[in-house]
């Protein structure tokens, strides 16, 4: 009967290792499955976070030989032969085994101004489908924040982790800026204080998103286009200077206090 | 340690999981980064040749062609090859007339979101792969001098269309042969195809699509901009490939164009 063999990283804050784990292949399973059994058979103190194994919940991301996945959309027929290697996120402290602290992730969230619509006008709001349908690929996102894993400014460099907010907080951050009832400026903000220079594009957010969203093109670059607008595009300037409008500073973009 | 000030005080820093490997991958992620630069090497060595080189960029009136390579359009200065000036002369340039012009497409690529993206990752190792460790210790991306000024590069996207346009009018020119009246030569189609694919390069590119569209909140008060946006963005999808097509085709241009300005071919008339 074939087999599977698979390493999984066992260990906590004081350290850890690999240990192996040799099981009866079954048709169609996912990694999750095997994670699963191996807790039913061999190891039941394996941590594993995990909840709707459908792709949905973002729980039990992990690292699958190396690639920042979904453990319930990994399938290991699709894995080459050979030992499966699991191991948890990388950017995040680690708690035990497969499970990491992703606190990081919601400090920035609460960072992020929430959307500021203006007074309602007597008729109610009102908005067209090709005002919001940009910001609704975004809202695909199920958090489970393997773009943050990926991306290396902040798993290769822990210093940035003050300043940089991350893929998935710059996409919630264009979203709002692409809202139509949205009145916070939010590129200087974006700039100043959620790092979006950090980005290099490298695009590695958009390659291992399970929902498919194109988070570089239509999300960062976008956001850094609407900072090149305010710093850097002299017909912009040109035309501010003309119609007189200026740019708001960070402070006074931000004018939504956080939650 | 550091902290992350909200509702609940997050610590930075903590020991990680895993093992301390630069990357666990077991695919072959480096055939990326070594293609590409195999291509890009290729081709910045190509062009600074034939930027140098100085003579035979020209097909003119005397074999009833008006073939120009783009690495020499517009052709500025006063010693440009007869036929071949754009009207506009500097007097004075001592060198190269393609070294006046080729910063600007330069620029344009050097700038460029993809290009960024690939290079950053082949040649700078930041990271080499998705996945894998980042070649240096410390990183601070495009927040400071230099790389800050990868900002500009809608300037050069609006010196882009400019060449474009130049480009465009070569290809136009090269139906025309001197003596013979109008026709297609096989030159006629590297001209056109390389226009196009000049073309459709830039108009995919990401800061074509924000001037163009993206960059308004309300795309529903503005029903022209929405529609070339949505017309854009699929193919703003395609960039790489355009980027990568135009770089090949622009160098397989010159080489055509000094082939035949050489002696080396001829420019067969197709009708």
């Amino acid at each position: 009967m074939a087999e599977v063999t698979m390493r999984v990283w066992r260990g906590d804050a004081s350290g850890g290792d690999f240990e192996t784990y040799t099981l009866p292949k079954n048709e169609g399973e996912v990694v999750l499955d095997v994670v699963h059994r191996i807790q039913a058979t061999e190891a039941p103190d394996l941590a594993c976070r995990w909840n709707c194994k459908a792709g949905k919940c973002g729980s039990c991301s992990a690292e699958i030989n190396g690639k920042p996945s979904l453990m319930c959309m990994t399938r290991v027929d699709e894995l080459p032969e050979g030992p499966i290697t699991v191991t948890p996120m990388k950017t995040f402290p680690i708690i035990r085994d497969l499970v990491t602290d992703v606190s990081f992730n919601f400090a920035m969230a609460e960072k992020i101004p929430a959307l500021l619509p203006p007074p309602m006008p007597a008729e109610g709001y009102r908005m067209f489908q090709e005002d919001v349908q940009r910001g609704q690929e975004f809202r695909k996102c199920i958090e489970c924040f393997l773009c943050q894993d990926v991306c290396h400014v902040i798993r290769d460099h822990e210093d940035n982790k003050e300043h940089y907010a991350g893929p998935r907080f710059l996409m919630r951050i264009a979203e709002l800026e692409m809202h139509p009832l949205d009145t916070n400026d939010r590129r200087e903000y974006a700039r100043e204080e959620m790092g979006l220079g950090f980005c290099n594009i490298t695009k590695c957010c958009t390659e291992v998103c399970p929902e498919g969203i194109h988070i570089t093109d239509n999300a960062l670059i976008a956001l850094k286009e609407r900072v090149v607008d305010a710093h850097y595009d002299p017909v912009a300037w040109l035309g501010r200077k003309i119609l007189r409008r200026t740019k708001r500073t960070a402070a006074e973009a931000a004018v939504q206090p956080a939650p | 340690m550091a902290t992350l000030e909200t509702s609940t005080k997050v610590v930075l820093g903590g020991a990680r999981g895993g093992p301390d490997a630069p990357t666990l991958r077991t695919d072959r992620w480096w055939i990326q980064p070594v293609a590409t630069v195999s291509i890009l090497t290729a081709f910045v060595i190509y062009s600074t040749w034939a930027a140098f080189q100085n003579k035979n960029y020209y097909v003119g009136a005397n074999v009833h062609r008006d073939l120009i390579s783009p690495f020499y359009s517009p052709c500025l200065t006063d010693h440009c090859v007869p036929g071949s000036s754009a009207g506009f002369i500097l007097h004075g340039w001592p060198l190269s007339p393609a070294l006046l012009i080729l910063i600007f497409p330069l620029g344009f690529r050097l700038s460029c979101y993809y290009y960024r993206r690939s290079y950053y990752r082949a040649f700078w190792w930041s990271p080499p792969s998705c996945a894998v460790a980042d070649a240096h210790p410390t990183y601070s991306g495009e927040t400071r001098f230099p790389l800050i000024m990868q900002n500009v590069h809608r300037w050069f996207f609006y010196f882009g269309v400019l060449f474009n346009i130049m480009l465009t009018y070569d290809a136009v020119r090269a139906f025309q042969q001197p003596g013979l009246g109008w026709g297609v030569t096989v030159g006629t189609v590297v001209l056109v195809v390389n226009a196009t694919l000049l073309w459709m390069y830039s108009l995919t590119c990401h800061a074509c699509r924000h001037l163009f569209g993206g960059g308004s909140r309300r795309l529903s008060a503005h029903k022209l901009r929405a529609r070339f946006w949505q017309f854009v963005s699929p193919l703003n999808a395609k960039h790489m490939n355009f980027a990568w097509a135009s770089l090949i085709f622009v160098a397989l241009t010159d080489v055509y164009v000094r082939l035949v300005a050489s002696g080396v071919l001829t420019d067969y008339k197709l009708f």
